[in-house]
């Protein structure tokens, strides 16, 4: 028993940074700022949430697991907010998504 | 040879702390832009808490919580200093930047070069 | 292992310290020293050093960057090229950063046991923390009790930084707020978010005598609870929570509450700043002292951080 959450802790948090790794990967790779956005939203989030949650199958019943778990609720609910102010700024001072253009395909 | 990399091994923590401090210098006494300045002081302080922690710290040591079945721990006493160095730090950057607002309603501008042309006008 | 994640976090300090420096757009330094001091406190928690981590956290990456955007948005936020060569600075640098090297050398290896600074006073605190005054951590028995006059005239900093901007650059009062319709999800959100980060924040003043904690960080927390709601819902409302002449006297009230514990001991036969005479046993003294002491702590640090923060803001209309 002890084994097997020592196995699913470690895939979580490889998982985790293996996420964190592609969201990396996608900020320096996409095109448009509005890309770029969305790269680290969706896989900051979820790297983030892995890593806590691989941490929490670490720390058993105890004090450290509550912490972390309230840890897990305010990322979830902070990081998409963060990244719609961002998004929300950048439209509120005209900058333009890059639109796909028929003309040169 | 083996003491060179003993050697090494002890005291790259202290020399990289200087190379902050160096960039933090330069920042300062280099770039004519007020707020980069007030900026680069900021970067040279707190590579210098780098410097007091790292010696704080001793090797095989935990946290300086005391707690059951655990007896190394690390100095408690930097910890105290930088402690009080970080908020004295907070303070110096807000007056400072407290002051190049000021600075820039003044002369308009925040750039070194410019306000020494518009003092010397004077 | 662990070096390995020192020389991992000092190498991207260094890249970052080298981007702020060559960075000509002022709103990207401001984001990159907020990197700086995020690093920073995750390396100073691989270095053993949890208080002080927290505390760089709060304040570094949080209170800085915002007056640091602040000023960016009140002055220029683009750098001009330096007009000057920069062989000068970089010889004098290079000169002093020398010296400096040649300096540490003589420096006792890092992590070692039997370093100098690890004799004399630090093992006498860790030694008679549990029976003198019985507070598990000792960074806050030190912070509070042995060295507690320090403390005091570092609350007497902060205080006159408060007062310092407030004389620099004033307060207006705005009445004019923002409009509602586009900001939604940031509006719940922070409402949501504010009462659960005052909470935090009097959690971590009140157990910064067994875990990481204490005054200055639950200050800063507290402080930025407030901040986030000014960020959402606009100065007028936030001025309307917690109005300025309320945020005066609570600075201050915070710095007389550290006095008046000190002044106490006199007046109960003990010297200045004794705790052991304020109750009847002397642990139990030391623990209602260091409880009053951080409290008048926390009190004036959260003050003066908004009193901070409003006095930049409300420069912009």
């Amino acid at each position: 028993m002890d084994t097997v959450v020592q196995i699913l802790s470690w895939i979580l948090l490889l998982g985790g940074a293996v996420f964190l790794l592609i969201g990396a990967i996608g900020v320096l790779r996409f095109p448009d700022f509005y890309t770029r956005l969305h790269a680290v939203s969706v896989c900051d989030t979820l790297g983030a949430g892995l890593v806590l949650v691989g941490l929490m199958l670490q720390g058993g019943f105890s004090l450290v697991t509550v912490k972390l778990l309230l840890i897990f609720y305010f990322m979830m609910f902070s990081g998409p907010t963060a990244v719609h102010a961002l998004a929300q700024a950048a439209l509120r001072s005209k900058l333009k998504p890059l639109v796909d253009d028929p003309d040169s395909r | 040879m083996h003491d060179v990399i003993h050697d090494l091994l002890g005291h790259y923590n202290y020399w990289i702390v200087i190379i902050l401090m160096m960039t933090g210098f330069y920042t300062v006494i280099a770039r004519p832009n007020l707020v980069k300045k007030i900026i680069g002081l900021f970067i040279f302080q707190t590579s210098v808490f780098i410097l007091f922690i790292s010696m704080a710290k001793i090797e095989g040591g935990t946290a300086p919580i005391i707690e059951e079945g655990l007896s190394v721990y690390s100095n408690p006493l930097p910890h105290v200093l930088i402690l009080t160095a970080i908020v004295v730090s907070l303070a110096t950057t807000a007056l400072g930047l407290a002051l190049v607002v000021r600075i820039h309603d003044a002369y308009g501008t925040s750039n070194e070069d410019d306000i020494h042309v518009q003092d010397e006008a004077d | 292992m662990e070096h390995l994640i020192d020389i991992v976090l000092l190498g991207l300090l260094m890249i970052t310290g080298f981007a702020i420096v060559r960075m000509k757009s002022l709103l990207a330094v401001a984001m990159l020293t907020s990197i700086y001091s995020l690093l920073s406190a995750l390396l100073f928690v691989v270095l053993d050093a949890v208080d002080v981590a927290l505390t760089e956290a709060a304040i570094g990456a949080g209170i800085s960057t915002i007056l640091m955007l602040a000023t960016v948005t009140l002055t220029r936020d683009e750098e001009e090229a330096p007009r000057h060569t920069p062989l000068l600075p970089l010889a004098v640098v290079t000169v002093t950063g020398a010296a400096l090297i040649y300096g540490t050398l003589d420096m006792p290896h890092y992590g070692d046991p039997a370093a100098p600074v690890h004799q004399h006073v630090a093992s006498t605190y860790l030694h008679d923390t549990p029976g003198e005054i019985g507070v598990p951590n000792v960074v806050t028995s030190v912070l509070a009790s042995y060295r507690g006059y320090d403390t005091l005239g570092e609350v007497t900093v902060i205080f006159t930084a408060g007062a310092g901007v407030l004389a620099l650059l004033g307060y207006r009062t705005r009445r004019r707020n923002i409009q509602t319709r586009k900001l939604v999800v940031l509006r719940v959100i922070a409402k949501l978010f504010f009462p659960l980060i005052l909470l935090f924040a009097l959690y971590v003043l009140f157990h910064g005598d067994f875990g990481p904690g204490g005054g200055f960080q639950a200050g800063v927390i507290f402080a930025t609870g407030f901040i986030l709601y000014a960020l959402a819902f606009g100065l007028g409302n936030a001025q309307r929570v917690i109005p300025h002449p309320l945020l005066r006297i609570m600075a201050a009230v915070g710095v007389l509450m550290y006095a008046a514990v000190g002044i106490e001991g006199i007046l109960l036969g003990g010297k200045f700043l004794e705790y052991g005479v304020l109750a009847d046993d002397p642990v139990t003294g030391q623990h209602l002292g260091i409880m009053l002491i951080e409290l008048g702590v926390g009190i004036t640090v959260a003050a003066v951080m908004l009193i901070i923060y409003y006095s930049f803001v409300s420069r912009r209309d």
